[in-house]
């Protein structure tokens, strides 16, 4: 285990993924140290959350490994992988509570599958949790009755109810209104301070990212094409960065470059089989 | 030319690729359905969903249709004066074949495509993606109840159709087609086997296991949100009733 002590929480070497033909992930690498923040940013459908559901373990790559603490996730046995994604929270978009139970079972489902704990103690994580999200004393609502923000923070509650060493948002604050979206935020920062976990957050959001974030990375072609600070990320003169913190779409590289870059390699092979 | 080559290839490989991914989650439930932990809990909610709550249709179902084999058998034996047979043939039939089958087929219907419309709207939602997230087998969560208690209440299911079946045939001989009861009566089990039972519940089992495993795997590869559940589950009924004549044609040559 020494040496996995030394390895990053989560690193991703070389991942390729298509769909159809079509390339969304190219030669990816990315890496998370323990405890570190990264929000990602991209435009919409460029594969942001493909690339969420690779370090969980939710799509394979076609190429490239995926490392959780330094144990390829592939390359374990099934036994082996939900071991490794009991060290993760994930919160999805619309939170993707189990609409067959209420809120409290929910939150309880991680905790009654994994743990031996008694009725009582699961009672009281789930009731800590929901605190925690700041929505106390609603573990017998549905989730059918739950406004959109409520549903995520249900969601987040029903991630860390396991007190994972990583945290996974799905880009927690899009769709709800200022308001809400700063409850969100400052619950996001507070499992943060609690748990110290690493995490990998997607957002469009800057003022989120730049709040939430050591480090702010931009998904573009299929790669991260900027990692940085924060801060750097602001003042940077990169013409990528300039298009998304000014949200001027001329600026902004041609929304289907991966897939010409596909186009363009078959037309070489085509092209190499005519001579 | 190379076109015409692409595409005929493209629809092997999708159709190779579709019997792979069968087989594949075939053998996933087979796994799950012999290896604990089971969820006893799970599975009786499963009972009462595909079971009781299939009763009322599969009873009606039955009645009528032993109605109108014994019209229908009555119309036909008249020719060659053999009306005492109608007992005998109404029962073979729906202990062998059409009890079976039309159970198969009504609780494809209910609870096939209920199945396909309750994992294809979890898989939309990303509820399935978060059960995996939650470090849970999805097969094992939600397939494995399901069939199994497809496998356990559709036999039950075919009990209760095979004798109300029969009622429903006898009634209209009785008292439509004025037959004698006692000999009617005699008639219906005097050539009935217990193998005729049995083999109709070998059958119903099988019909069982097919139905939820292709509602449950419609509804787990759904794509493309409320309109792909809407596919699914018109896929669920369709291949579920395909599934189960096509396996009721080689079982019964296997059984008889």
């Amino acid at each position: 285990m020494s040496s996995s002590a030394a390895a990053p929480a989560i690193r991703l070497k070389g991942i390729s993924k298509s769909f159809g033909g079509k390339r969304v992930l190219v030669d990816l690498d990315l890496e998370v140290k323990k405890g570190e923040s990264l929000a990602l940013l991209g435009q919409s459908g460029i594969g942001k959350s493909v690339l969420l559901k690779h370090v969980i373990g939710l799509l394979k790559p076609d190429a490239g490994t995926v490392e959780i603490g330094g144990v390829d996730l592939w390359a374990a046995s099934s036994r082996e992988r939900d071991a490794l994604r009991r060290k993760f929270g994930m919160s999805f978009q619309e939170g993707a509570l189990f609409d067959s139970m209420s809120v409290g079972e929910n939150i309880a489902f991680p905790l009654t599958r994994h743990t031996r704990k008694s009725k009582k103690e699961i009672a009281e994580r789930v009731a800590e949790c929901l605190e925690l999200v700041r929505l106390p004393g609603i573990e017998d609502k549905r989730p059918s009755e739950l406004s959109g923000g409520m549903k995520r923070r249900v969601g987040f509650a029903r991630a860390i109810a396991l007190q994972p060493e990583n945290l996974l948002f799905d880009e927690p604050t899009t769709g709800l209104d200022p308001i809400t979206t700063d409850v969100v935020v400052k619950v996001i920062e507070e499992m943060r301070t609690r748990l110290k976990p690493s995490a990998i957050t997607i957002t469009h959001d800057l003022k989120v990212a730049f709040t939430i974030a050591d480090r702010v990375g931009l998904l573009s072609e299929g790669r991260i094409c900027v990692d940085m600070t924060p801060k750097e990320f602001e003042q940077s003169k990169d013409p990528r960065v300039a298009a998304f913190v000014t949200g001027n779409s001329d600026l902004a590289p041609p929304e289907s470059e991966p897939e010409r870059r596909a186009e363009r390699g078959r037309a070489e092979r085509a092209g190499e089989a005519h001579v | 030319m190379t076109a015409v080559l692409e595409l005929l290839g493209r629809g092997v490989l999708s159709v190779l690729e579709g019997v792979g991914r069968f087989f594949t989650l075939f053998g996933m439930t087979l796994r799950g359905l012999v290896s604990p932990p089971w969820a006893p809990a799970a599975t009786a909610r499963q009972v009462v969903r595909v079971g009781v709550d299939s009763v009322p249709v599969v009873l009606l179902t039955a009645f009528f249709t032993g109605g109108v084999l014994a019209l229908q058998t009555f119309k036909g034996f008249q020719r060659f004066h053999a009306e005492g047979y109608i007992g005998s043939v109404v029962a073979l039939s729906m202990l062998r074949e059409l009890g079976p089958v039309l159970t198969g087929l009504m609780v494809t219907g209910r609870a096939g495509s209920a199945m396909a419309a309750e994992l294809g709207s979890m898989r939309v939602t990303e509820q399935i993606d978060a059960l995996v997230s939650l470090a849970t087998d999805p097969v094992q969560y939600l397939f494995v109840p399901r069939v199994l208690a497809a496998i356990i209440v559709v036999p039950m299911l075919v009990v209760l159709a095979d004798a109300i079946g029969i009622v429903g045939g006898y009634l209209v001989a009785v008292s439509y087609l004025g037959a004698n009861p006692v000999v009617y009566i005699n008639n219906t089990f005097q050539f009935l086997d217990m193998d005729d039972l049995t083999s109709g519940l070998i059958k119903s089992a099988v019909f069982g296991f097919l139905l939820a495993l292709v509602g449950c795997q419609c509804g787990f590869d759904t794509e493309g949100g409320a309109e792909g559940v809407g596919r699914s589950t018109t896929t669920a009924v369709v291949m579920g009733s395909l599934s189960i004549l096509i396996a009721d044609f080689f079982l019964t040559k296997v059984l008889f």
